[in-house]
């Protein structure tokens, strides 16, 4: 690796890497405690009242929502809070100065994001396997659908930081949207016990399609078709990294 | 054969989105190997023409080269050249200072190996090697200055730019700084530097500019700009008590300080043993003298119309 940008590419993901790990208290711990408490809760207290859903257990039919919820929240935090972190700090300005180009400073960032993800994701799923009968029947499925949700919402998360001006901001998005989007994206239920309307508005949601293309690659089932939910997820890569990097260009939320 | 300035900058422009103009057409031009001061009040647009150079701060117009390389068209060739040593201390305080260097190393595509080594030896000529794996927040204010002219040097660039990088520390870290800048300097990088200290730019630089309101109103060699001062000032500590009446010398004005301390202000022309005479037939004895104020901080308050220094 004697290229001067994948040397760049490879110290912003180590930094970040290093970061999370640092700081693993705080970024690998608690998605394990509150998806303990999800299985405990949902899926064996309350889950066995529930009965079967679409053909499975309540417990095993709410892993693949919950491994995703967790994937898309922490790639999300991860950017969000470091690269805002950095502009707050003022670290972002080594960056900005330096030669590197736009595409490496956002490709550095997504992929420690996305690694925080799929380290959740391993953490979470192992967690899952001990109370679940559920398995990997679709690896490519699985991880391609890890990779391209933590993908996206890390790219969100990187929108949302270059415009924050305080920390408040970066915590409204989570709040208002991932989270109402994360818990209507049939990650609790199946879209089938939904009315026509309340179905019809869930299909609007990109999580939606997350959470049922890994769903797909946990438990061989889903409510969408997989063309139409890898295309769309490759959309919003597309759109977001796009997005992103016109916001480098111009410094907008950067460069006075 | 001409020689490509090191920095040239023409007709730079900045308006802020408020509508400041923080820049109102700067042209200057800075040769290669010069270590050049860059003067001017609070206010006056320094950091905005440095933010613009490190391409922190886009330009409203106007061109700025770095060794000859568009800074606008060929931005990233431009930034390897360039070092930059800012204001405000801008590295994360979480992490360690050898991690720091290696990573802005990484940053202009230094490998992990190299940064290490390069690392070290910053980190030694900083004297800050002892606290290369402690964590950068419990670093003194001189330290963390220190370690931003070390992190400059980790890309070995052909020009550093320095803003303001001894305020705020004390004398025996100033000039410590001082000497690791002249070290810098004598191997070969051109040194641009912003100060308060008016003395440290006047016995480190070569050539400055003054910049007031966002234009250059004063660009030239050190000793070509000093000379245009036609006063100079003294404080002379007196022997004993000065007379009641001081003596009246064609030229130059006097006045009492204290009952033991003589302000003199004199024409440069003018030699310093016509006045001694004088005052010793007045029964005046001189102990020991020093120089009022400051040349360059005499010339630039005359010059700005500002009693506030750079």
């Amino acid at each position: 690796m004697s290229h001067p940008n994948l040397v760049a590419l490879a110290t912003i993901t180590r930094r970040e890497v290093t970061r999370i790990l640092r700081i693993w208290a705080q970024t690998l711990v608690p998605p394990a405690i509150t998806m303990t408490l999800y299985f405990l809760i949902f899926g064996n207290l309350i889950g066995s009242r529930i009965g079967d859903m679409g053909g499975y257990t309540y417990m095993d039919f709410i892993v693949p929502g919950l491994v995703m919820m967790a994937v898309i929240q922490n790639s999300y935090g991860n950017i969000s809070s470091s690269f805002f972190g950095a502009k707050f700090g003022r670290h972002i300005e080594e960056m900005l100065v330096s030669p590197m180009p736009n595409w490496v400073i956002l490709g550095g960032y997504v992929a420690g994001a996305v690694l925080r993800g799929l380290m959740v994701g391993v953490i979470v799923l192992g967690i899952a396997m001990l109370f679940t009968r559920v398995r990997v029947p679709h690896p490519f499925i699985t991880l391609a659908t890890v990779l391209l949700g933590a993908t996206i919402f890390s790219l969100a998360g990187f929108i949302n930081a270059v415009f924050a001006k305080k920390f408040d901001d970066v915590a409204i998005v989570p709040t208002f949207i991932l989270t109402p989007l994360t818990y209507l994206g049939g990650v609790f239920y199946s879209v089938d016990l939904l009315p026509q309307w309340a179905s019809t508005m869930t299909h609007a949601n990109p999580i939606f399609y997350m959470v049922n293309a890994f769903r797909f690659g946990l438990l061989n089932d889903s409510d969408v078709s997989m063309t139409l939910a890898f295309g769309l997820m490759l959309g919003f890569v597309v759109a977001f990294s796009a997005f992103g990097l016109w916001l480098l260009k111009r410094g907008i939320g950067l460069r006075s | 054969m001409t020689t490509v300035p090191a920095l040239e900058i023409r007709e730079l422009r900045k308006v802020y989105a408020t509508g400041v103009e923080a820049l109102k057409g700067v042209s200057l031009s800075v040769q290669p190997g010069d270590f050049f001061a860059l003067l001017g009040p609070n206010g006056a647009g320094k950091s905005t023409l440095i933010g613009i150079v490190s391409s922190l701060v886009n330009a409203s117009s106007g061109a700025v080269k770095v060794f000859g390389i568009d800074i606008g068209t060929q931005r990233e060739a431009a930034m390897r050249l360039l070092g930059l040593v800012p204001q405000e201390v801008n590295f994360n305080f979480f992490e360690k200072p050898f991690d720091i260097l290696c990573n802005y190393a990484g940053f202009y595509g230094v490998a992990r190996t190299e940064a290490r080594r390069r690392a070290e030896e910053e980190l030694r000529r900083a004297q800050l090697w002892e606290k290369a794996f402690t964590t950068a927040r419990t670093l003194s204010g001189g330290m963390k200055r220190r370690l931003m002219i070390a992190r400059a040097m980790m890309t070995k660039p052909r020009l550093l730019i320095l803003d303001e990088p001894t305020a705020g520390v004390d004398i025996e870290i100033r000039r410590g700084m001082w000497r690791i800048l002249r070290e810098v300097n004598a191997a070969g990088t051109t040194v641009i530097l912003t100060t308060h200290y008016l003395e440290e730019a006047e016995s480190m630089c070569r050539n400055l500019a003054i910049i007031d309101r966002g234009e250059i109103i004063e660009n030239g060699p050190m000793k070509t700009l000093l000379s245009k001062l036609d006063v100079e000032g003294f404080l002379l500590d007196i022997d004993g008590e000065l007379p009641a009446e001081l003596p009246h010398i064609e030229g130059i004005a006097l006045h009492a300080e204290d009952r033991h301390t003589l302000d003199l202000e004199m024409p440069r022309a003018m030699h310093l043993n016509q006045i001694f005479a004088r005052l010793d037939e007045a029964g005046i004895r001189v102990r020991s003298m020093r120089t009022k104020t400051n040349r360059l901080e005499e010339l630039f308050v005359r010059l700005t119309g500002s009693k506030e220094a750079a």
